[in-house]
Order: structure tokens, then sequence, then C-alpha cells
């Protein structure tokens, strides 16, 4: 099949790839680059319109960067992130470990009733429901504080796990659990000493994309703090460094790529499981 | 059924014996599943099934943040509806919407067909396809807020340069037809991944021959394409469209940091709409009802996939 002709076919239409996909690569990342630039280059010469704006003429500053550390809440909110983060995935993991694993595996009344209602919870977009919340926050008495956040990151995490560990539950042979139990092992010891071990690929799958989401997350981080030391950081960004019709553009992109960073090397360290449960969680629903 | 009285005796039942009992009952089959779904019920219950109602409460009442208020009935929807914004912003949600989605699912499943060849660099390329699903949408969509800066926009520069538009070029956020296209384009660039990727997995779960007969070269590529590939990706496109429109529809990172629902209202959705009268005002209720238009969609969406679902 590999004749000379076909291949070169195959270069040409590779070269017909590498055309069409350049505009598209240039349109992802030109905005990433132009942060990059923008967080590194002086007032006079951001602000100067005889410039050229896609690169550094008069030297990089780390000015912007300074100015966040100094100047803003920027530490407190990353970590703020960051326990918010761990913190709602940790319980979100769990639950859902329990969830999946019962509605995949287990047989009883009202399974697949459930494992509907789990999937219809989970297209449930958070605009439709941050109102509500934000007042159930204020009763439990967490309201302007990131505890709000750990209690209602669950919300949405724990359908997307459930969903995406029912399927990985399901391919793991049924032989394997049954033998366990004729063993003598109890259900959970066989869940946990068996079952886990072997949904670990599931299991890092549902831990990258709950921490993702949570680190992301916009609509209530935005509606239920006020105060900038309970900021995430992706809402600090976006509102502190804007004052009334001042933008602190420099400072702005700054912390928008400081504030991506964590995000950036997880995803660049698991590239291939974003790629997975990405497509499993549209595919297998 | 049987496990009533059962339950009844391991609780009455003191001494030894107990332990065991308990054991065996939760080592039953359907017990041990109840019990570890029992969880995420709760969870969602109290804080999404719970809140959806008070949601429909409060879209039903004169709730104000601070003063929980009477029962009105459909005032609040009668209110929002004569309302000029609301109608603005309920035009604005079908063009987003329509326009948005449309631009995706072509652009995705071309690039989902560009991506599906063995090209040298394949895992890079598909990396950094992926980056603006992955990095936080509302830090992203600033880096936009600045390339289309009145002033110092650098799409204007770039354009001015080139001589394709006059000095100064369009205020892209300050300009009705303006801000709604730089809204779309930000909502194209952010979620188009999502449809590669997809799309892109469909492909490759299709057997190899069909991938060769597909492969787009000649004349009669677009209709091995029509004929071939489409149908082969239809059911996970389906999957993706769905997804898509529901959150496409209730977007709100992308308005609310490019242009917080203006220029006069013109780029609008439900829930910027929603923040702005609801929390911004505090008028709970009508900012409830507001909210609550994203629901008959998500209903719509919901419906169709598990039909779908069941047909699988």
């Amino acid at each position: 099949m590999a004749t000379a002709r076909s291949r070169g076919a195959r270069i040409r239409s590779n070269i017909f790839a590498y055309a069409n996909l350049a505009p598209y690569i240039f349109f992802v990342l030109f905005p990433f680059y132009f942060m990059i630039v923008t967080s590194f280059k002086s007032n006079a010469e951001l602000y100067n319109l005889k410039s050229i704006p896609f690169w550094i003429q008069s030297g990089a500053i780390i000015d912007h960067y300074a100015l966040l550390f100094q100047k803003t809440d920027f530490v407190t909110w990353m970590k703020n992130s960051l326990l918010v983060a761990v913190v709602a995935t940790t319980v979100s993991l769990v639950i859902s470990i329990l969830a999946g694993y019962s509605l995949a595996r287990l047989r009883f009344r009202g399974a697949a009733a459930f494992g509907t209602a789990i999937f219809v919870t989970y297209l449930i977009p958070t605009t439709l429901l941050f109102l509500p919340l934000s007042q159930v926050v204020v009763w439990l008495g967490l309201a302007d504080s990131i505890y709000a956040l750990m209690v209602v990151y669950p919300t949405f995490l724990v359908p997307f796990c459930t969903w995406l560990l029912m399927g990985y539950f399901r391919t793991i042979p049924r032989e394997v659990e049954e033998c366990a139990l004729v063993d003598g092992a109890t259900r959970i010891q066989t869940l946990s000493r068996i079952v886990l071990p072997m949904a670990i690929p599931g299991v890092v799958c549902a831990v990258l994309f709950s921490f993702t989401l949570c680190w992301n997350e916009f609509t209530y981080a935005l509606t239920f703090i006020s105060q900038s030391a309970n900021k995430t950081a992706v809402v600090g960004v976006t509102s502190d460094l804007i004052r009334g019709d001042i933008y602190f553009w420099g400072s702005l992109m700054a912390g928008a790529l400081l504030a991506s960073i964590p995000i950036v090397i997880v995803y660049v360290l698991f590239l291939d499981y974003y790629v997975s449960g990405l497509t499993a969680g549209a595919v297998k629903g | 059924m049987a496990v009533g009285p059962r339950v009844l005796e391991v609780a009455g039942l003191p001494g030894p014996g107990r332990r065991a009992r308990l054991r065996e009952w939760w080592e039953q089959e359907h017990i041990f599943g109840y019990g570890l779904i029992l969880p995420a019920v709760v969870l969602l219950i109290t804080l999404v099934a719970f809140p959806f109602g008070m949601a429909i409460y409060f879209s039903l009442s004169d709730y104000w943040v601070g003063s929980p208020g009477a029962f009105v009935g459909m005032t609040n929807y009668r209110d929002i509806l004569a309302n000029e914004t609301f109608r603005q912003t309920l035009q604005n949600s079908f063009v987003f919407t329509g326009i948005a989605l449309t631009l995706k699912i072509v652009l995705g499943v071309w690039l989902a067909m560009l991506l599906s060849r063995s090209l040298p660099f394949k895992r890079i390329i598909r990396g950094i396809v992926l980056l603006p699903f992955v990095i936080p949408t509302a830090l992203s969509t600033l880096a936009w807020l600045w390339m289309f800066d009145s002033l110092y926009s650098v799409v204007n520069w770039t354009a001015i340069r080139a001589h394709l538009i006059n000095a100064p070029g369009p205020n892209w956020l300050g300009q009705a037809e303006y801000a709604m296209a730089a809204v779309i384009a930000v909502n194209v660039w952010r979620g188009l991944p999502f449809f590669a990727i997809t799309v892109l997995a469909g492909l490759m779960a299709v057997p190899k021959e069909f991938h060769e007969a597909a492969e787009v070269d000649g004349a009669s590529s677009w209709r091995r394409f029509w004929h071939v590939t489409l149908p082969l990706i239809k059911p996970v496109l389906g999957v993706v469209i769905l997804f898509s429109t529901i959150f496409t529809f209730g977007d709100f990172n992308i308005v609310q940091v490019l242009t917080r629902g203006g220029p006069i209202n013109t780029t609008h959705l439900f829930a910027t709409l929603a923040y702005q009268v609801g929390l911004q005002g505090g008028n709970l209720g009508q900012g409830a009802a507001i909210s609550l238009f994203i629901f008959p969609l998500l209903a719509m969406v919901v419906f169709f996939q598990l039909r779908y679902v069941r047909k699988e």
C-alpha cells in the first residue's frame, strides 16, 4: 500500500493539515503570549500608542509582579484557592468513589434512577443556582468565607466525578470482586483493596478535573465572597486590580499568568489524563 | 422488603451477636449499595434540589437580600417579561448561543479532522489546542479584555497597520455589535477545544478503514465527509452539542469579565443579568426568575440526552 505516490500524497496532506492548523494555533496561543509580553512591559511603553505592542522594546521589568506581591493579597488568594481546591476535591472524591462504585456495580432498586439523577445534576450550570445558594451559605453561617466554597463546590464535582468513575468501575471484571468476596473479604475491603487500586487511572483523572474545576471556578467564588483576604486567585485577580476606571494592565496580566501556572503545570504533567477524562465525561454520557 | 424486621432485630439485640448481625446486614448488596450512595444523595438534595426549590420560591416572592418577602405569584415573571432589558437579554442569549455554537460545531469538526491525522508533533499540537479549555476562563478573558481595549487594542493596532481598517478602529467592547462579536469570539476560543478533542475521540473510535476512506484531500472529499465521516461521528457530536448548548446558554464568566452585559445591556445573558439584578441590585426574587429562564433549555437538553442514552 505504501507506494511512492501515496507517500507523496501523505506529505502533501500533512502540509495541508499544518497550514490549516497554523492559524488556529496562533489564535489559541496569542492571548497567552500577549499576557506574558504585557506583564513584563513598562507602563511607559504599554501606554504609548506609537510603540509596537507585540514585543518589549525598552527592557523587561518585574514591577507589575512586585505590585502583585506588595500591594495586593495575591499570596493569600493563591493559598485560598489551593485550600479550597484540596478540601473540595478530597471530599468530593470520597463521596464519588462510594457513589460511583455503588451505581456501577451493585444491584439494588433505584440504582438506575439515581444514576440518571447524578447525570442530570452534572448538566446543571452553576449559574442556575448561585442566587439561592448565596442565601444557603448565609444561613449556614459561611457567608464571605472560603468554607462556603468548600461546601458548595462538591455540588458540581460529585456528579462529574461519580459519572467519570462509574465508567472506570464498569471496566473492572466482576470476577475479581467475586473472588475476594468468596475469600471472606467484606464488601468495603473489596472496594478499598481490590477495586480501587484497579481504578487508579480513573481516580487520577477525577482528581485532576476536580482540582482544575475548583481552581477555575468563578461564579460562586465571585458571588459568595466580598472581602479581599477571602478571595480565590481567579476572583482576586479579576476584581482587585481594577479600581473603578483604572486597569492595572501589567499587574492584571502578571496575576492572570501566575494564577494559571499551577493549572498549567498539572496539565502538562497529566495531559493524557485530561484528554481521556474530557472525552469520557461526554462520550460515555 | 425483608429488611425491615431485620433492622429492628439488629437494633434490639444486645450482646456479642449484635456486631455480627449488623455486619451481616451491612453486607447485603442492596443495603451496602444504598449506604454508599447516601452521602452523594444527601449532598445533592441539600445543596442542589433544595436550592432549586428555593429558586422557584424566590421567583414567586418579593424576596430581597436580607428581607424575606411575601408570596406574589407570577408578578416577577410579568415584570421581567415587560422589561426592555430582559427582552434584550433574551434576544442576546439566543444570538450568542446560536452563533457561538454554530462556529464551535463547524470549526470543531474541522479541527478534529485535522488532528486525527498521524501528524508529527501530534501530541504537542493537541496539548496546545486544549489549552484555552484548561486555563481559568476568567483569567484568560482578561487577556482578551486587554486585547479589545478601547485605546490600546492590539487587534485594532494590527488591523490599522495592515490597512484593513481606518484609525482609530472599532471600540470593541463599547459598541453593541462589536461587543457581541467579541464575546462570541472569546466563547469560541475557549469552547472549541472541547468540541475538537471530543469529536477527535469519536473519530479515533471509528475503525481505521473508514478513516482511510474518509480522508480529506480531493474534490470528492466533501462528499466523503458528508456520507462517511459525519454519520460515524454523529452520536458523539450530538452529545457534545447538547452539552455545549446548555453551558453556552448559561455562560457567565466571559461576559462578566469582558463587558458586564454592556454596552447598554447588549451582551447581557441570563446569568449576568440575574447577577446584576439579584445580587448587586438585591432583588433576589426577580434575579431568581431571570436565572430560571435557563431551565427550560436545560430540561430540553436533559430530555434529548436521556433519550439518547436510553437508545444506546
